[in-house]
């Protein structure tokens, strides 16, 4: 049995709402948003111009150093226009508006299969580059730099996380059921670039269709096994999910491989299967749109760029009572102001939410109950911080680690004054790294 | 009774020549002009001049190591003081420059994107799209340069709006890094010609956006004097080197040039909404 991290909370799943619902492909919309920027890090640079046509598969916009990934076209089509289009993280950012063409053709390059039995780890680090991967669990960082960690660090161990701990979301869980082989044979390629000799996936109690299928998986292969996991919100997040599995703790301001862990998420082994062995970069991803304020719940296999409002529609629209739109799960997700946005390789999900069941802000005092403090799994003092960042007090936030704060958003969810915690502590982030900036 | 008063008296004694020797061992000299340098400084403490406070300035000042109009807070005031302790002469410096917020968008004629509902702070609000205002370049109007302010130079006027009092600021620049938009520029006190935008959003989406917003059609740039106001990516800027007559201010079709600025500005507000 799987050990467990401190804190933690039990949010509401509402899992049932689109977990049984088989993944279903979406018609190919009118247009498609493609923004340029879809990972964490520099902005890909693009390298279409308006009116050209292009194939499924082409790159539009390729990376702009290490840390970035390329963007390729969703579908064969035109070009319209290149322009700020809204995206669901920021303002409006430079995107791609392509007119498929409905052909979908893919090109010339893409779309072959090829073994990958015989690929040096250096070949799969740069044909994970090519196929512009990056972590689908939302963080969307570039997988090919994870893939390339120091000589120095040994890593051992694979954690493939089907945790999918937010709630409402169930993209994850369904592509565990229905293509559990191919995120076994992505894992098998990752393994292969960091020389892990073992893959654990760890999947949360609450899925146990996903647990026998990725059980068969599996099966018979030397040194993968999956890994049941207790249900408890952020059993997903990276560092927690290391030491419900291994132990081991990684560090404060340290990364996984410190403790000799690479984690990737079920979505982003797939598309790695995807990419090497069927040589289909990454164009479309499964979005789960759930929520009481959806007419029909599903679990969608959209195209990269589809925007959220075709995506809303194909799910039978909102009700009539649809108070809040959010992008990803309710507990770290961001609130869409309008349907405007489109999909992008971190979305896993669009979550809408009745009127009735959204908290209004209304930033009460803290009264110092220690709810917060129970429910951290980071182990910070949420109210002692929030209280700092309030007062300005950026130094003393920095010196009691907010830093360190996963926005996991625990105590947010707990606190009995509706404090927005969250939003003090990116506000106290943002504040601390202008700080050490100006401190050189 | 006596053996103990002369006892005391004796150890009164013997302490009093260690202190008096002990003072002159480790005497350090500090120059007098410090204290009275540190008097003719405002004593705000507001770090505007670079140093940790008003003290450590008056040091350098008499070491020679700052110069007597360093501090942009007292102005030529406290330059002429300083410059009368020091002993040296003061010719009078430049223009006194203020803080002004480069932004008219208010409530009534800039879009807003959406209802914010979260912390009531600029830098927080920034942090969600960039703010709820349609224009990303836009004043957001939650007061953040207003807490920093020492001198309470900044309301908030009605409507949304940051407007810097020039003659309560000094000029301490605190407000300029607290604004997350960046939006805040020091202009010099004597220049009353302003151009009150920021955004470098194209002609077409600033009329989307905002009533007052530059366009960048430079009706402005022609109708001033030649390098008077020079355009940044669709947006014109003043060059404040450049005197600019104020009739220039009627060419702009957005009514994004005005006249005066400061306290005029907030007395117009207030008349407008009242």
């Amino acid at each position: 049995m799987s050990g467990r991290f401190f804190g933690g909370v039990h949010p509401f799943y509402n899992k049932e709402l689109a977990g049984s619902s088989p993944i279903e492909v979406m018609p190919m919309p009118e247009e498609l948003v493609v923004h340029f920027s879809q990972n964490l890090g520099a902005p890909p640079k693009p390298v279409v111009e308006k009116g050209e046509s292009v194939k499924r598969g082409q790159v539009i916009a390729d990376a702009a150093g290490f840390v970035s990934a390329r963007v390729h076209a969703p579908t064969s089509g035109t070009v319209k226009s290149i322009g700020d289009y809204p995206n669901p993280v920021g303002t409006d950012m430079p995107a791609a508006l392509i007119i498929p063409d409905g052909n979908d053709e893919w090109a010339d390059t893409c779309d072959n299969e090829t073994s990958t039995g015989d690929l040096s780890a250096k070949d799969i680090r740069e044909r994970v580059m090519q196929g512009g991967l990056v972590g689908m669990g939302g963080a969307t960082f570039p997988t090919h730099v994870k893939l390339s960690p120091p000589k120095d660090k040994k890593i051992d161990l694979l954690i493939v996380n089907g945790a999918e701990c937010e709630p409402y979301l169930t993209s994850d869980h369904r592509l565990m059921v229905e293509r559990s082989g191919g995120i076994i044979e992505g894992a098998v390629i990752f393994t292969k670039a960091i020389g892990a000799g073992s893959v654990v996936v760890a999947i949360e109690k609450n899925k146990p269709d996903a647990v026998e299928r990725m059980q068969r998986a599996v099966e018979g292969r030397d040194g993968l096994r999956v890994e049941v996991l207790d249900v408890i919100y952020p059993q997903g997040a990276e560092k927690q999910l290391i030491f419900a599995i291994t132990g081991r703790r990684v560090p404060a301001g340290g990364l996984p491989m410190d403790v000799g862990v690479l984690v990737q998420n079920v979505g982003t082994c797939y598309a790695a299967y995807e990419a090497l062995a069927l040589g289909r970069p990454l164009t479309e991803r499964v979005v789960t749109v759930s929520g009481a304020g959806i007419v029909k719940p599903k679990n969608v296999l959209a195209r990269i760029g589809t925007k959220f409002s075709d995506l809303v529609s194909y799910c039978g629209g909102m009700t009539d009572d649809a108070g809040k739109v959010i992008s990803g799960g309710p507990m770290m997700g961001v609130a869409q102001y309008s349907l405007e946005a489109s999909v992008t390789k971190g979305t896993s999900g669009i979550v809408v939410l009745r009127s009735g069941e959204v908290a209004q802000y209304t930033g009460d005092a803290c009264i110092r109950c220690g709810r917060c403090v129970d429910a951290c799994p980071m182990r910070l003092l949420p109210s002692a911080l929030s209280i700092y960042i309030e007062r300005m007090n950026f130094e003393m936030a920095s010196e009691y680690n907010v830093m360190d704060c996963i926005e996991c958003g625990c105590c947010a969810y707990v606190c009995p004054s509706k404090r927005p915690m969250v939003h003090h502590f990116r506000r106290g982030k943002a504040e601390v790294r202008k700080i050490s900036e100006k401190a050189g | 009774m006596i053996d103990a008063v002369i006892t005391l008296a004796l150890l009164a004694l013997a302490a009093s020549f260690g202190l008096a020797i002990a003072a002159r061992i480790f005497s350090v000299s500090v120059d007098p002009r410090v204290e009275v340098i540190e008097d003719a400084l405002p004593g705000a403490n507001c770090g505007a001049c670079g140093l940790p406070g008003c003290s450590e300035l008056a040091r350098r000042i008499a070491d020679g190591k700052a110069d007597i109009d360093a501090c942009p807070v007292g102005g030529e005031e406290v330059a002429r003081r300083i410059a009368e302790i020091m002993g040296q002469d003061f010719e009078g410096g430049g223009v006194r420059t203020v803080a002004m917020v480069m932004c008219a968008g208010n409530d009534e004629v800039a879009l807003k994107r959406f209802h914010y509902n979260g912390i009531y702070d600029c830098t927080s609000a920034a942090l969600l799209f960039g703010g709820n205002k349609a224009c990303i370049y836009g004043c957001l109007g939650l007061g953040t340069c207003a807490g920093v302010c020492p001198f309470g130079a900044i309301d908030m006027v009605q409507g949304g709006l940051a407007v810097v009092n020039p003659d309560k600021c000094t000029g301490c620049a605190k407000c300029l890094s607290a604004c997350p938009k960046g939006i805040i520029k020091m202009v010099p006190v004597n220049r009353k010609v302003h151009i009150l935008c920021s955004s470098h959003d194209k002609g077409g989406k600033v009329r989307k956006y905002c009533k007052v917003g530059c366009i960048g059609c430079q009706k402005c740039v022609k109708a001033a004097p030649e390098g008077a106001i020079e355009m940044d990516e669709n947006l014109a800027v003043v060059n404040y080197d450049v005197e600019i007559p104020e009739s220039v201010a009627e060419t702009c079709p957005m009514n994004t040039i005005v006249v005066g600025g400061g306290v005029e500005r907030k007395a117009a507000a207030a008349g407008g909404e009242g």
